[in-house]
């Protein structure tokens, strides 16, 4: 049973979703995405045990031996991972019962649910394979179920933002298979350690470096780094609020993760940094980000917007991280990775709640929502605290080791730089303890009331584990380092 | 691969776009089948007189991926349908009036 484990993780949600099709009422097909959420994160949990004992797992899909059959094969990154979009996906589950009802209606629910569990598995594929050719299929198997769920809004906007990424989203799988293509042309693998250890023998040539840059862009316009993030704004703001909370607590991390894995264990290190200058490449581009979409946040009404751009700032700080191309970097950006999922989603989540109660999220129409739904508004106060940074908060311990990195590094101006871009969120959180607690609640207000609490204890569950893992960051902070040095260390 | 690439950016009508990526994964196809020829070599099926055989692999993989891109299709069109009932146009730039008329 144990040693199935890493198949189940993926198959639970990958049966789960038919299965939500076919029982058609709404409260089973509900039940049945919970529990199949809840088992894969049980499966995650005990994965990381035995990760972190220093193992590699490796799982040879129906018995075939890699490199010629699929490899799932998990270290400490993707385990951590893994725990990530779990956790996230199963604690929004309750969340999502209550939430979805009201935003999408109860007709044809179960087709949210089977959307949702494929979403969810293919985030799961898409990490513990360690196959080249798997992960594109498991990213498009996500990618699918991410536009559906996009285009299940309310505001007839979300058709053109899911039509949106649909394009923008496949050209960057396209720009993938083609990198893979090429990868395999000139190495005849597709198995990923295979891969890297072929690249090493033949060296830099024109095939690879053609190879190399196809997959950075392709992955880069799916964790929506500057100045590829267009389509991530409009699918934020418009589609449901339990989604908005899943993508930009899980989707966008989980290409952040390919990334890595691309950059660090297929690619080697004198490849990618010392015959390309990539790492100042991704530390421009992330700088641009941290600065131009904090400030873009700044002036948006529509505050799911405003978090939107926020996380394309936030995605900033973690490619920051990585362009470091040190432990350290790395240790931060896979620490701001799990932190931001955190923050985001709870932040997310709060505003479902405000959505749920009032019925928008424009800033104009929230004076005085302190006074009305004061649990929930400092729910996402303190989301917000995170976002900037303040000391006791999750988002602290993120920059506190970016910073770090940057000086370990010896870009010293980028700490100043991190700083002041901080700054930044200081302003557009402001805005929200201005609106939400300065301004008088007006006269001709509807009255409402508190969010239910099957909405608010799981934004609370997630704002206060920023909280927690701002304090006690073994966990964090710890399989973090580990992973950075297992994936630098492999190649170093 | 590139006529493919250029109708995406370049075209208003969504369908249009939709034909363009189409194009575009088209050509990836191609170009996987061709790494998989071998010079002088038959279709990959044992059979007596042969000795090269074109290399299978890629043609099962593009298998999946016409499979995958089929369903991208699909979808695409699915949503145009969709945007066509509410907004009763497919053209990107109506679209962008129609939603810079009505602010939310």
């Amino acid at each position: 049973m144990i040693a199935q484990l890493p198949a189940l993780i993926v198959v639970i949600p990958l049966i789960g979703a038919p299965l939500c099709m076919l029982v058609r009422y709404r409260d089973w097909s509900w039940t049945v995405a919970t529990l199949c959420t809840w088992a894969s994160f049980v499966c995650a949990w005990i994965i990381l045990q035995q990760a972190t004992s220093g193992n590699t797992i490796s799982y040879q899909m129906g018995g075939w031996a890699p490199p010629l059959g699929i490899e799932y094969r998990i270290d400490l990154t993707n385990a951590f991972v893994l725990l990530v979009v779990t956790g996230i996906g199963s604690i929004i589950m309750p969340y999502a019962r209550e939430s979805i009802r009201s935003e999408f209606g109860t007709r044809r629910i179960y087709f949210f649910y089977t959307a949702y569990l494929l979403c969810f598995c293919g985030l799961l594929g898409v990490t513990i394979t360690g196959d080249a050719f798997n992960l594109f299929v498991f990213l498009e198997i996500n990618s699918l179920a991410t536009y559906v769920l996009i285009a299940m809004g309310k505001n007839r906007r979300a058709l053109t933002a899911a039509y949106q990424y649909l394009i923008l989203g496949t050209i960057g799988a396209t720009f993938i298979v083609i990198g893979i293509g090429l990868l395999y042309a000139e190495t005849g693998t597709l198995n990923m350690y295979d891969l890297s250890n072929r690249i090493a023998e033949v060296g830099a040539s024109r095939t690879i470096g053609a190879a190399f840059a196809f997959l950075v862009v392709g992955i880069s316009l799916k964790l929506a780094l500057f100045p590829l993030h267009l389509w991530l704004p409009n699918s934020y703001t418009y589609a449901p609020s339990m989604i908005s909370a899943f993508l930009a607590a899980t989707a966008t991390k989980v290409a952040v993760y390919v990334l890595l894995r691309f950059l660090f264990t297929v690619f080697n290190y004198e490849l990618t940094f010392d015959a390309l200058p990539l790492d100042y490449i991704l530390a421009c581009l992330a700088l641009i980000a941290m600065f131009a979409a904090s400030t873009v946040a700044i002036f948006q009404q529509n505050l799911k917007r405003m978090l939107a751009y926020s996380s394309i700032a936030q995605i900033g700080y973690i490619v920051l991280g990585i362009s470091f191309a040190s432990s350290a970097g790395v240790t931060a950006g896979m620490v701001h990775l799990f932190n931001h999922a955190m923050i985001k989603g709870g932040m997310f989540l709060a505003l479902g709640c405000i959505m749920y109660r009032v019925g928008t999220v424009n800033i104009n129409k929230l004076d005085g929502i302190g006074k009305r739904m004061p649990l929930t508004t400092a729910a996402l106060i303190l989301g917000g605290f995170g976002l900037i940074g303040v000391p006791l908060t999750a988002g602290f311990i993120s920059k506190w080791y970016l910073v770090t990195a940057a000086l370990e590094r010896g870009w010293w101006p980028l700490g100043f730089l991190i700083l002041l871009s901080s700054l930044l969120a200081v302003i557009y959180v402001w805005r929200l303890v201005e609106a939400a607690y300065m301004k008088p609640v007006p006269e001709n207000a509807k009255v409402v009331e508190e969010a239910p609490g099957s909405l608010l204890f799981p934004t609370w569950f997630l704002i206060g584990a920023s909280i927690y893992f701002g304090i006690e960051t073994n966990l964090t902070v710890g399989v973090a380092m580990d992973a950075a040095k297992q994936l630098l260390g492999g190649l170093g | 691969m590139m006529a493919g690439f250029y109708i995406v950016i370049a075209h208003d009508n969504l369908i249009k776009k939709i034909v363009g990526l189409n194009i575009f994964q088209a050509a990836v196809f191609v170009m996987y089948i061709s790494f998989g020829k071998v010079a002088g070599g038959t279709a990959p099926i044992i059979a007596e007189g042969f000795s090269a055989y074109s290399n299978p692999l890629p043609h099962v993989l593009i298998l999946t991926a016409i499979v995958v891109g089929v369903a991208t299709t699909a979808l695409g069109l699915a949503l145009v349908v969709r945007i066509n009932e509410e907004y009763g146009t497919i053209e990107d730039d109506e679209i962008q009036a129609a939603d810079d008329e009505q602010p939310q």
